[in-house]
């Protein structure tokens, strides 16, 4: 099987759990995107003939969002949030020791493509800011020293 | 060992941030191994973040000891002093909820449950007379609950503060057999994480909430719309409606009744507009989410064209307690225009933050002072920010403020929806205001050109004021252009969005004319306005040379550092990292 056909047959398995209807848009992207890490326009093509929609459409709702990514992601995802709390409290330094421990600029994923940074409006634990979230882990009260070593951790994995 | 204990852990979202995953894992551990008579237990936010990770532990005969900056090997220490000596350990002993300051001007309505029991077990919520609001509910005439959430002034807590009973009898007034129910859980607003708690902490008192609404008004479908930034509440709220549905709570014929209803989450996907209740539907339908123009209001033609009722998280979060304890009660705790609490999310620059509830009424002096007791490091108050991108910066001679929608909005800010960060004198209110424009103009969904052209200019000011290329008509550009941005927009996004600039002007235009007129940043933030330098107290350690991200400091070990001003570009590593604070600003 060809890696585009195993592609298809996969999409194909999880548009199966939803109706075909307009309402289902969001929640498909949501779940491929989970899966595969971004959105693919072969796959926006597909959503598009499911729901009987254009993939001009299906696009257009996907890039309203700030939730959808159309490049693959590194291995790590770091959201480095910027709310409220953690601008006083210097979000700024934190991205740019991240910037310069990892080389990357906000956006970009690593060369081996470990690492993608992304910055986020709020993660809501405004109490330990400045704060960060690598996957699913929230850092806080972050310092130079401790993002080093959280970052270290993750590369010696 | 004497006998068993009880032992919560704080188990939300920035308690897990702080740490509670590994306190909580070590003391399974410990309880197993060692076969000891202790119960474990995760409970939401207990509401002071300024003590994660942290513990409550109860003895049989109910005394409560909390404990307080927990590290893993504080687990150990703590067990063996209660079990084997049946003393505290009073390294980490904290004051608790019955005895600690913070607590006391605090009054629970909507946080009652809070840290208390475990949010993903609905037995708890039930011993806690949960649910029977709702029985009771299900006995009334639909007319007799409007009529109460009315006496009770409770007010919309998404910000808006609309009157929750008389937008419920516009639903109901709306004929047909297919309405809708929705719960706004997109809390958006940078600063904010009220909402985030309440679902982390008992995410029943919503879904209760809800069912007493949705039976008012005649809704058989409720949505519940959530951001995907919180993973833990988005699992204890599928946790939570799961339970519901096997306890009869939820479904068809709920408790024998002729009410029917059943509640689906819908996952935001990281758009602030979508807090808006016609941009939420149009996301939830899988459109984008843009807002339309009102009328027809959404309780006329709202989600899929049908009528539609919208609430927040927080205001719903209080309605079950009203039902149980009554209007009058609720009414009591607030204001003449506005009953019961708010949730402030308390964080910035305070000694002591976290979610704090407070009858509506109390000043912003006593909520920053009393409650957050003032500021860290002994630093001077210099502003307060209530209601994130919308709202505003109110100064020292607004504190006597109480926090009420009127007093607030005249005072410049809003109430909002709780985000309250405290700012203090190295703060700086340009930069502030630019943070929250650069926010508003890059979440501004386009429909509507003041605001997404509008705010996009006034950011070019701003950033040209804090860059040292201001002007001083700048200030009048600014002033001149932000009532059009509120004017000429279709929603609250862009109605509110130069609040923060016009809040900072109306306090603070010194501000502005330092920056312009004297190329000085009083707060010293904005990086193109100020210069660092090494004093004669370096002691030549190499530790700012080595960690300067642009080379751009010379020197050799044991002697005098130098700071090239040419590659300088003024980020603060060296202030941070010299040992013997030698790096000066100017």
């Amino acid at each position: 099987m060809t890696t585009k056909q195993l592609q298809t047959d996969e999409v194909r398995t999880v548009l199966k759990d939803f109706p075909p209807e307009e309402r289902s848009l969001i929640p498909i992207l949501q779940k491929i995107q989970t899966q595969r890490g971004y959105l693919s326009k072969g796959i926006m093509q597909q959503i598009g003939h499911y729901l009987d929609t254009p993939p001009s459409k299906v696009y257009g709702v996907a890039s309203f969002y700030a939730q959808f990514r159309f490049k693959p992601l590194g291995k790590h995802l770091i959201k480095i949030c910027h709310g409220t709390a953690c601008h006083v409290k210097g979000a700024e330094t934190v991205t740019e020791t991240v910037e310069s421990e990892l080389g990357i600029t906000m956006g970009e994923t690593t060369d081996d493509e470990e690492f993608t940074i992304e910055r986020v409006a709020c993660l809501g634990c405004c109490s330990l800011a400045p704060a960060m979230m690598v996957d699913d882990t929230v850092y806080g009260k972050l310092t130079r020293d401790k993002i080093k070593d959280i970052l270290n951790n993750y590369i010696e994995e | 060992m004497k006998e068993n204990l009880e032992i919560r852990v704080g188990f939300a979202s920035c308690g897990i941030a702080a740490g509670a995953r590994e306190i909580f894992e070590e003391l399974e551990e410990e309880v197993k191994n060692k076969n000891l008579p202790v119960s474990l237990k995760k409970v939401g936010c207990v509401g002071m973040c300024h003590n994660e990770p942290l513990l409550e532990l109860e003895k049989g005969d109910e005394t409560t000891y909390t404990y307080g900056n927990l590290e893993k090997d504080d687990v150990k220490a703590i067990l063996e002093q209660h079990l084997e000596k049946d003393k505290e350990y009073e390294e980490k002993l904290i004051p608790g909820r019955g005895e600690y300051d913070y607590f006391t001007k605090q009054h629970k309505v909507v946080l009652r449950n809070s840290g208390i029991i475990d949010p993903e077990n609905i037995d708890e919520y039930i011993d806690r007379d949960g649910y029977t609001a709702l029985e009771n509910v299900l006995k009334l005439d639909r007319n007799e609950i409007i009529q109460l959430i009315k006496d009770s002034k409770l007010r919309g807590r998404g910000g808006a503060g609309f009157p929750t009973g008389l937008k419920w009898s516009f639903a109901r007034d709306s004929k047909s057999d297919n309405k809708y129910f929705i719960c706004n859980a997109d809390e958006g607003d940078p600063g904010a994480f009220m909402d985030r708690s309440i679902i982390e902490g008992d995410p029943h008192a919503l879904l209760e909430g809800m069912l007493i609404g949705a039976y008012a008004i005649g809704a058989q479908q409720g949505y519940i719309y959530c951001r995907a930034e919180y993973p833990l509440a988005l699992k204890r709220l599928n946790i939570a409606i799961e339970q519901a549905r096997n306890s009869d709570f939820l479904g068809t014929n709920i408790l024998g009744s002729d009410f029917s209803f059943d509640i689906q989450i819908s996952k935001g996907a990281g758009a602030f507009v979508c807090g808006e209740e016609t941009a939420l539907m149009h996301s939830i339908e899988g459109e984008r989410g843009m807002p339309s123009p009102r009328p027809p209001f959404p309780a006329q033609k709202g989600l899929f064209g049908q009528p539609t009722n919208i609430n927040n998280v927080e205001t719903l979060a209080n309605v079950p307690w009203i039902v149980r304890n009554g209007a009058e009660k609720y009414r009591q705790i607030g204001t003449e225009t506005s009953g019961g609490t708010k949730v402030f999310a308390l964080a910035g620059k305070t000694k002591r933050g976290g979610l704090v509830e407070v009858p509506i009424g109390t000043t912003l002096r006593e909520i920053i002072f009393d409650i957050g007791d003032g500021l860290e490091g002994g630093k001077e108050f210099k502003a307060v920010q209530l209601g994130g991108p919308s709202g505003g910066c109110l100064p020292e001679d607004q504190l006597d403020t109480p926090v009420d929608y009127e007093t607030l909005t005249e005072a410049g800010a809003i109430m909002g929806s709780g985000g309250m960060i405290v700012m203090g004198e190295d703060d700086c209110m340009v930069d502030v205001a630019k943070y929250f424009l650069d926010f508003t103009q890059e979440e501004s969904c386009g429909k509507c050109t003041f605001c997404r052209v509008g705010t996009k200019r006034m950011l070019e000011i701003l950033e040209r004021i804090s860059s040292g290329k201001g002007e001083m008509d700048d200030i009048g550009k600014l002033k001149k252009l932000a009532p059009k941005v509120k004017q000429h927009s279709l929603c609250g996004l862009g109605q509110t969005a130069p609040n923060p600039v016009l809040t900072t002007l109306r306090y603070f235009e010194d501000e502005y004319s330092e920056h312009i007129q004297n190329n000085n940043c009083p707060a010293k933030v904005c990086r193109d306005l100020i210069t660092f330098t090494i004093t004669e107290d370096c002691v030549g350690c190499t530790q700012c040379s080595k960690e300067c991200p642009v080379d751009a400091i010379d020197g050799e070990p044991g002697k005098l550092h130098v700071i090239d001003q040419e590659k300088c570009i003024s980020c603060g590593t060296c202030k941070d990292v010299c040992p013997v604070d030698a790096v000066e600003v100017v």
